[in-house]
């Protein structure tokens, strides 16, 4: 019986949560170094309450950044010959398979922005305008840094020297995602329009997600 | 067999790791229904040439096909159900129970999960199907792939050193695969340094040495 690309892309997703829930990577190393990054800077600046509130949301954003792409860079990018090659003998198609473990990504990242996020309210004392767009904006972040992680990891694995390519791939097209949430936020705190971050949350996903699709076929390849 | 379809067929085909030759200039056919084994010591070429046969490498020159998809095709992906491949080391995920990653493997093949229960009973493991793969012998690890080959049926066989670190009834396990898969129409290909455990369940032998077929 064969399987849609979907119910493929559902499988890998499944796999990957199941492996994070049994590892607790994200649990108890990644998600507690971001809380700890976010902690040092009051320690650091001194707690005045309003350059607090001035830097929170950036500083909020540079962790995730930082610290949410090691998420899943560190899913795609880790697994064995061995185990590449039975996942790639279940003929599972590869853009299923990059669909499937950026979407796991997107998922894990999206519960640690949240858990970060009240972080920073609490030790930034952010008051939050337009609470309506919020969860659009964390979403369309999680998914960006997922599909640039996966990809990012899908490079990682064809070569062990790729390795040192990673910070070259992320840090350049993670930039649009971290100025675009960043501005969002401060267009929803100025009372402003935010529609062209959001256009451009959307376009930078687009892209990321079409050039994985469209190399992961490839990349398994020369893996 | 009388007009037996050709399961792999390679001819002239090489492959290259950078400067190093690994395989060279090897013709080699596979027909429906036969078993065949290659010996030859260590870094000959056969673990090589078992994975380009299992479509995981491409050859760098000459030509060959499995299934009748050609080895060099970017559609080749599509053939991959039909091989089961057992390698040195098992593709375990070492954080997941042995059924949750052979009902990976299912659901990614459309596989319903009672089949992976029955096979996992069929290799004896029938008491650990909950037990992390982390916490799982090697023994019990080889098991489990002969599950895998058995839930999934593949069409061609291709085992490296399928007899090595075994007790009695798991070495009994791999002739039984192999002897049911080339009963059912199916071809296996055996990988070893063990002659005489070989010879007794295959049709043919070839010898590798430096990357050539005897």
């Amino acid at each position: 019986m064969s399987v849609s690309f979907f119910g493929q892309a559902r499988t890998v997703a499944s796999r990957d949560l199941l492996r994070e829930r049994r590892s607790g990577e994200v649990a108890w190393v990644t998600l507690p170094f971001g809380a700890v990054a976010l902690l040092l800077v009051p320690i650091a600046i001194g707690t005045d309450a309003p350059t607090l509130r001035a830097v929170g949301i950036g500083m909020f954003w540079v962790v995730v950044m930082l610290f949410g792409v090691l998420v899943s860079v560190r899913r795609t990018g880790a697994d064995s010959q061995s185990q590449k090659d039975m996942v790639s003998l279940t003929g599972i198609d590869p853009a299923a398979s990059f669909v499937g473990s950026a979407w796991a990504s997107s998922l894990l990242l999206i519960v640690f922005e949240v858990i970060l996020g009240l972080l920073t309210i609490a030790l930034y004392d952010i008051r939050i305008v337009g609470w309506a767009w919020v969860p659009l904006i964390l979403i369309l972040v999680a998914v960006g840094l997922g599909l640039l992680g996966t990809l990012a990891g899908g490079i990682v694995s064809t070569d062990r020297s790729a390795a040192a390519l990673v910070p070259l791939i992320v840090a350049p097209m993670s930039v649009p995602l971290l100025i675009a949430a960043t501005q969002a936020f401060e267009g929803l705190r100025l009372g402003h329009s935010i529609l062209t971050w959001i256009l451009m949350l959307v376009v930078v996903v687009l892209v990321l997600a079409i050039a994985g699709v469209l190399s992961a076929r490839p990349l398994q390849e020369t893996g | 067999m009388p007009n037996a379809t050709t399961i792999v067929s390679l001819a002239g085909a090489a492959v290259r790791a950078g400067a190093v030759s690994i395989l060279r200039d090897v013709d080699f056919t596979v027909t429906e229904g036969e078993s065949v084994g290659l010996f030859g010591t260590n870094g000959a070429g056969k673990t090589t040439l078992l994975r380009l046969i299992a479509t995981l490498t491409r050859p760098s020159a000459g030509t060959g096909s499995v299934f009748g998809v050609d080895l060099s095709s970017p559609d080749r992906f599509i053939v991959r159900p039909r091989i089961g491949y057992i390698g040195h080391t098992p593709g375990w995920y070492p954080e997941l129970t042995l059924m949750e990653n052979l009902t990976f493997v299912a659901h990614a093949m459309g596989i319903e999960d009672a089949l992976a229960i029955s096979s996992l009973e069929s290799v004896g493991l029938g008491g650990a199907i909950d037990r992390r793969v982390d916490r799982c012998s090697h023994g019990m690890k080889r098991r489990a792939e002969f599950a895998r080959i058995l839930m999934t049926k593949p069409d061609l066989l291709l085992l490296d050193e399928p007899h090595s670190a075994l007790d009695a009834d798991a070495i009994d396990l791999v002739d039984d695969l192999v002897a049911r898969t080339v009963k059912r129409g199916g071809a296996a290909v055996l990988v070893s340094h063990d002659h005489a455990r070989v010879e007794a369940v295959v049709d043919r032998t070839y010898e590798i040495a430096e990357g050539t077929l005897r």
